[in-house]
């Protein structure tokens, strides 16, 4: 990254209302001159809306949009150095992929494409199909000729509108490396909104969750996986597992929480919710941190180490690892992944067993929230 | 047993063709006839091959003028129609406006209303207007029934255009203009000619309206018309046949042109 900011991209109090319906609520983010950005929440969240906005495609009800130091708010679109890659890719139907990717260069008057076109279309690798029309390609090769199309106009900063969207699993995962290292070899800003929250972990350097019309929160890939600091954080990205708890006592760094008959440890540095004793808070773990003992080997898990008791209520085993479901009393449906290293034969459904995990991986929530906020439901992926 | 079979399997191809011969009989007949050399006024029996007409096709009196007026109003009302249609099709498919619902079932009225009630009322009104009936009469109520024509075909094609690709050209630099002459205009653009195609025949053809609204001015459907009455001159199915030829040949040329853009493609 280079000191040069005139690829920063600065939302000031930006916001976007419809009537009475609020889509995106006053926003401020700054996202750093050749970032690779996430914007990640499931559909009607209002990603896409402050996709458009910066993309001065929608106007903001309120607040700024800068670009650099440069105050872009009441600029139209075709006068911002930003493109965008669009969801259904928009390509021009009735012109050819040579066409549609020097449309920006003609635009802009400018004369000899030729080269520069033939250079983009060979970075994409679709320099043999110059002259076939948009409808002829492939899903895949659609998609690069939409990223080829914007990034030719070097912008400061490309916007990606869901662009894998329509793409299959596999193809999937290619456009995603693929979209990666053209960032990386162009370093130019790419702000991508996605409802994929593993795309947006394997691509992005920041994420920003964003829910109901705000950033819920902001940070890292890592960061955000293991210091959820939201139930819908929790929930949205990866699996958690929320059990409610009381403060039981705190001393120091530490704070004992009582759920079900026994006790559990958190460390105070991983509690985002405030915490007094009596008082209720969301005990989080996720699935893979957990292991599991059969109940007759509980006698060897080391003292320091959080426990529920539980019996296995379902277990799938999908290669890698075991997805366990186990039905304990702190928590109906407590998901463990567990990898397949030594697999305990008695570890079947029915069989009664101890979860037990580092009090390092546990993180604390306010218990006022939605326990279930963020959780995707089958309907909800259908539709996105 | 074996002919049955025969036509069992041949059955949709000898439709076709039937049907076929059942659309174009009266134009080999007009054609046929283009080549006779009537005894009397009329040229309705075939007496003897002749290439009199066709040598000199403006021979009788009026009918070129006539002709030269039909051409006339058909391109004039065709561009009016198109122009005008074309708006109102962006308009009524992008644009929320009050009594758009209104509009859309006004524009489909001339369609579906008899040809004889609108001209009489057009009439009516043109005579309460004090308008003097003639050329512009004429072209003022072609325009007017060409136009749900052309409303309804670029709206379907309009309908159909993702409006994502305005926005990408926008996006691309394209500023209200570029992108209405380099996306818009372009992509709409079969539906346009559609329309435009559709308005030419209709204006070029259409007797009752024009009848009722010409005063002296006589445009070339109402020519044949009144020369039917008193002797048709084979002059009348030479460009009869000549027509059809025209539009033979543009319906060809357009099949060319696609066919060495597909294969282009390919």
């Amino acid at each position: 990254m280079t000191n040069d900011n005139s690829g920063d991209v600065r939302l000031s109090g930006m916001s976007k209302t419809y009537g009475s319906f609020t889509a995106v609520h006053p926003l401020d983010l700054t996202v750093p001159q050749g970032s690779f950005f996430a914007l990640l929440g499931a559909s009607g969240c209002g990603k896409t809306t402050t996709l458009r906005m910066i993309a001065g495609l929608e106007e903001p009800t309120s607040g700024n949009v800068s670009l650099g130091d440069q105050d872009v708010t009441n600029l139209p679109p075709y006068k911002r150095p930003v493109n965008t890659v669009f969801q259904s890719y928009a390509l021009f139907p009735h012109l050819d992929i040579f066409e549609n990717v020097a449309f920006g260069l003609r635009r802009r008057g400018i004369k000899s494409v030729k080269k520069q076109v033939g250079e983009m279309l060979d970075l994409v690798q679709l320099g043999e199909q110059a002259r076939k029309k948009p409808h002829q390609l492939s899903g895949g090769q659609q998609q690069r000729v939409a990223v080829a199309r914007a990034l030719i106009n070097h912008p400061k900063v490309l916007l990606l509108d869901e662009p894998l969207g329509a793409l299959d699993l596999k193809l999937r995962r290619q456009m995603q490396l693929e979209l990666k290292r053209i960032q990386t070899e162009v370093g130019i800003t790419f702000i991508h909104v996605t409802h994929d929250q593993e795309e947006a972990m394997t691509m992005a350097d920041t994420v920003a969750v964003m829910n109901a019309g705000r950033v819920e929160q902001l940070g890292s890939p890592a960061d955000l996986y293991e210091n959820p600091q939201t139930t819908f954080v929790a929930n949205f990205l990866g699996t958690s597992n929320l059990i409610e708890a009381e403060v039981d006592t705190k001393s120091g760094d530490e704070i004992v929480l009582r759920a079900g008959g026994g006790k559990l440890s958190l460390p105070a540095a991983r509690c985002s919710a405030p915490t007094t004793t009596g008082g209720k808070v969301l005990v989080g773990v996720r699935p893979e941190k957990i292991s599991l003992t059969h109940a007759e080997d509980a006698g060897g898990i080391p003292e320091d180490r959080n426990r529920i008791t539980g019996k296995i209520a379902d277990s799938s085993f999908i290669g890698v690892s075991t997805q366990y479901v186990i039905d304990s009393p702190v928590c109906p449906e407590f998901e463990v992944y567990a990898q397949n290293i030594d697999r305990d034969a008695r570890l079947v459904p029915g069989a009664e067993v101890v979860l037990h995990w580092s009090p390092a991986h546990t993180f604390g929530l306010d218990a006022t929230q939605d326990i279930d906020a963020g959780v995707e439901t089958v309907g909800e992926e259908a539709s996105a | 047993m074996s002919l049955v079979r025969w036509l069992k399997r041949h059955l949709v191809v000898i439709a076709g063709l039937l049907t076929l011969g059942y659309l174009l009989l009266p134009n080999v007949v007009v054609t046929v006839f283009s080549f006779n050399n009537p005894k009397g006024r009329f040229n309705y029996e075939w007496q003897q091959f002749s290439t009199e007409a066709w040598t000199d096709p403006c021979g009788v009196a009026d009918l070129c003028g006539s002709l030269a007026l039909s051409l006339q109003i058909a391109v004039w009302a065709t561009l009016g129609a198109t122009v005008l249609g074309t708006l109102i099709a962006f308009a009524l498919v992008r644009y929320r406006f009050r009594a758009r619902g209104a509009v859309n079932s006004l524009i489909f009225l001339p369609m579906a209303m008899p040809e004889v009630v609108m001209a009489a009322s057009l009439l009516t009104l043109f005579l309460n207007m004090g308008a003097q009936l003639g050329f512009w009469t004429v072209l003022i109520a072609h325009i007017m029934f060409c136009l749900s024509f052309v409303v309804t075909a670029v709206k379907a094609r309009v309908m159909s255009m993702d409006p994502k690709l305005e926005e990408a050209a926008r996006d691309l630099y394209a500023g209200p203009l570029q992108t209405f002459v380099r996306v818009t205009l372009p992509i709409a653009a079969p539906g346009i000619v559609a329309g435009a195609l559709l308005a030419f025949a209709l204006s070029f053809d259409d007797f009752i309206i024009t009848n009722f609204n010409a005063g002296a001015t006589v445009t070339f459907p109402m020519f044949v018309w009144g020369s039917a009455q008193r002797g048709t001159p084979v002059q009348i199915n030479v460009i009869g046949t000549g027509m059809f030829i025209v539009a033979v040949l543009i319906v060809l040329a357009g099949m060319v042109i696609s066919g060495r853009r597909n294969r282009q493609k390919a």
